[in-house]
């Protein structure tokens, strides 16, 4: 079934094979142009939407403040501390790759991985400049002249115009994109503007024009990874090799239908598939399960009037079913099986936590850092004193007044940097800026003879909610030092 | 054994051509690589090569390649060093023009100056006063509220430039107390009231008559008659609990019988006006700074 290799060419390094994939259209290739426009839609208006926060936070739905360490995405706004929102969203994309794969194989690979949505898009400037699949294999194999460096220049020029646009527009995620694109173009932009919109543009140019399928075979790790995931039930992309075999022309298997296979070896799935790959021999890392293939076969056997479905979405199981004449599993039920449910419930069981996590949480923080050097200070009049670094956050896009106490450590009082020790208290007010961090330097003072213990600071946020966030922390003696 | 095949006999189980080679039944496939990722592993190399002309590399007997940059790590952390400086620069001089006494009302400045002085205290300052600033016995702690010459900015200030007991310097701190033992001013009976006295003014020990008169006529003149201490002479306030040498009774004895008083270096010509500044807000900072010059109540008392 196998071609015999090139004996001729025997070397440690191959020379890449271009493809010249053949254009086709049909139902897969309608859903990749689709998913295609969607997903460089969604990509690029993103960074365009607005969402008001009030006077205090930026306008943008969303944004990866990095200079202020924020991240908001519509009605939400993360801080680093709640990075594990991030994390967990990270855990669940990739999570949800083992979902798609076991359920419905490489779906990823053939419609939503950006590689391949570059390809297929830089594929088909191909075509538009160079013409079909002979046209550019004659033009590849023609000497260099005028003609054929006026169209590489034309194709490149597009090329290096899509990797513009797209790898571009990734830099309006982190700055408010109306100013940027304005400095952007008028040359006033930061410098690391330009550094990332010239390495992702050089990247796509490269990657999506010219490395295409290398990166998938001999880059990517996720194919070597869904090699392992995927088994005889997920769906693959699949020749019917008990129907198709033995091939024979056309003209041939008409004057001896018992003889020969549905498969007239016209080599149309292989002309058409953006890898290059012959996927009549079998599941291969090459496949990226886009499907193009069967649209390709589906023509051909509808033109010689057979029957569709000689290459087609199915799992190994199916094509052992089909092959006894038995009904093929209905791909509803392939999708409902322990593996499958058990990724959706480990998915969405992160999902829910995260939700909670954000439903529940509260816009006022408190974390407290002791001074452990020293642990305490004995004053003159034998009292003691401890020094602790409040840091209180506001998460609101708001100034808010909070009140700061000492809950336990009898007849202790505090005062800070910023108030003198004759005003010490048990509580004090302070008012937190919008959508920042307050660090207060805080000294308590206990009464002479108090042992070493824990006790606790409040902080109570004015408002209906009287959010509060309390920390316990230590206070230390001389008398436990020395006992 | 390796044994040697013909090239590119086509293997029956893979149908992939071999490289000729085979170990013990074992023959090796070949699957070649892509030329593009030869290709970029001389890039690699080229670029590594080149890398080690421009920059140092290559050890030679007694150095290594100079590399033809003239890039240095010494280079590079001078450079730094005065990127760092232009970056301080305003810093430095508006501290340089200001009196200690006006930097409260610059709370910018004074953020700078206590970061500063907090690194300039980790260099300068940690071998007697301890990384936290607490001290330990015979060196005083600067965290708390007792200041044996005074804890404002300008007298923090006054103490780093002239320091403590130093020869030679015409505004130094001089504090001296007799050797009370030694000298043999005091016997030892004498010198053990005293100490009971000492202590009974912070509620240690029980008071006795005997050392109360002895503490009148030989101590009160530093200390005051009620012990508090005089910043005039750098005396410390007896009453209180902090005890700079101790304050067990054999501690108080071994102090009047010999005392031993501190030192503390002059840092004028060692460290820059501005960096002295900086060390006095630090200290300041700490948590027992005082805002202004106490009041001397018994100073006053005594003309």
């Amino acid at each position: 079934m196998n071609k015999p290799p090139d004996m001729t060419q025997l070397s440690l390094y191959a020379k890449r094979e271009p493809v010249f994939n053949r254009r086709i259209d049909g139902k897969f290739r309608r859903i990749k142009w689709a998913i295609m426009a969607l997903c460089l839609a969604v990509y690029w208006v993103t960074p365009w939407l607005r969402w008001d926060r009030g006077p205090y936070a930026p306008t943008q739905a969303v944004l990866i403040d990095l200079a202020h360490r924020r991240f908001y995405m519509f009605g939400i706004e993360i801080w680093p501390h709640e990075f594990y929102f991030v994390a967990g969203l990270l855990i669940m994309a990739g999570i949800g790759l083992f979902l798609v794969t076991s359920a419905v194989g490489r779906a990823w690979c053939g419609y939503a991985c950006p590689q391949t949505v570059w390809t297929d898009l830089f594929q088909h400037v191909d075509r538009l400049i160079d013409g079909d699949r002979n046209a550019r294999m004659r033009l590849y194999k023609a000497p260099w002249g005028p003609a054929k460096i006026a169209r590489r220049l034309v194709k490149w020029a597009i090329y290096l115009a899509i990797s513009l646009a797209t790898g571009g527009a990734w830099i309006y995620y982190f700055a408010d994109a109306p100013t940027l694109w304005t400095e952007f173009w008028s040359g006033t932009a930061d410098p690391v503007a330009y550094a990332t919109v010239a390495t992702l543009t050089a990247t796509t140019f490269v990657l999506g024009g010219f490395m295409r399928e290398q990166v998938c075979i001999y880059m990517c790790p996720w194919p070597r990874i869904q090699t392992a995931m995927t088994d005889e039930k997920s769906l693959t992309v699949t020749y019917k090799d008990f129907r198709g075999e033995p091939r024979a022309s056309l003209k041939k298997s008409q004057k001896a239908p018992d003889v020969f296979g549905d498969c007239i070896d016209c080599n149309q799935c292989v002309a058409v598939c953006p890898t290059g790959i012959d996927i009549r021999q079998g599941p291969q890392v090459g496949c990226i399960t886009c499907a193009l293939c069967i649209d390709a076969c589906d023509r051909v056997m509808h033109d010689i009037g057979r029957p569709r479905g000689l290459i087609d979405y199915a799992t190994l199981d199916d094509a052992e079913r089909e092959k006894a004449g038995q009904p093929p599993t209905r791909h509803l039920k392939l999708i409902w099986r322990p593996r499958t449910l058990a990724y959706l419930a480990v998915w969405a069981g992160i999902g829910l936590a995260l939700l909670f996590a954000l439903g529940t949480r509260v816009h006022t923080g408190l974390t407290v850092a002791k001074d452990r050097n020293p642990p305490y200070i004995l004053l003159s009049d034998g009292s003691v004193r401890g020094a602790y670094t409040l840091r209180l956050r506001n998460m609101e896009g708001r100034p808010r007044r909070m009140e700061i106490a000492i809950v336990g450590l009898p007849g202790a009082v505090m005062w800070t940097d910023d108030s003198a020790r004759a005003d010490a208290a048990r509580t004090l007010t302070r008012t937190i800026p919008a959508d920042a961090t307050l660090p207060l330097r805080v000294y308590v003072v206990a009464p002479p003879t108090t042992a070493a213990q824990d006790f606790t600071f409040r902080v109570t946020a004015e408002g209906e909610a009287r959010e509060t966030a309390l920390s316990e922390v230590t206070f230390d003696t001389p008398q436990e030092a020395n006992p | 054994m390796a044994e040697h095949h013909p090239k590119g006999r086509l293997d029956e189980a893979t149908n992939t051509e071999t490289v000729g080679h085979e170990w013990d039944g074992i023959e090796e496939l070949n699957t070649p690589l892509p030329r593009w990722w030869l290709w970029t592993f001389y890039a690699c190399i080229v670029f590594a090569l080149g890398y080690s002309v421009v920059y140092p590399a290559w050890p030679m007997l007694s150095s290594a390649t100079q590399g033809t940059l003239g890039w240095t790590s010494r280079g590079e952390l001078d450079k730094d060093m005065k990127a760092a400086a232009a970056t301080r620069a305003k810093t430095v001089a508006a501290l340089a023009d200001m009196r200690i006494e006006e930097l409260p009302k610059h709370p910018e400045l004074m953020r700078a100056a206590v970061a500063g002085g907090a690194a300039a205290f980790r260099i300068n300052c940690v071998q007697c006063h301890g990384a936290g600033a607490a001290g330990s016995k015979g060196f005083p702690n600067l965290n708390d509220d007792d200041w044996l010459w005074g804890g404002d900015l300008k007298t923090i200030e006054t103490t780093l430039l002239h320091g403590i007991r130093q020869p030679g310097d015409d505004a130094t701190r001089m504090s001296i107390m007799p050797n009370f033992g030694s000298d043999g001013l005091l016997t030892a009976a004498q010198i053990d009231a005293v100490a009971g006295h000492v202590l009974s003014l912070s509620g240690k020990a029980r008071g006795n008559a005997e050392g109360a008169k002895l503490f009148a006529d030989n101590c009160a003149v530093c200390h005051g008659p009620a012990g508090k201490g005089s910043r005039q002479f750098g005396a410390p306030n007896l009453t209180d609990a902090i005890w700079l040498d101790g304050g067990t009774k054999d501690d108080v004895v071994a102090q009047i019988g010999k005392p031993h008083m501190g030192v503390m270096p002059a840092w004028t010509g060692r460290l820059d006006p501005v960096t002295i500044k900086m060390l006095a807000a630090y200290v300041h900072s700490l948590g027992g700074g005082e805002q202004t010059p106490a009041p001397e109540p018994e100073a006053a008392a005594t003309p």
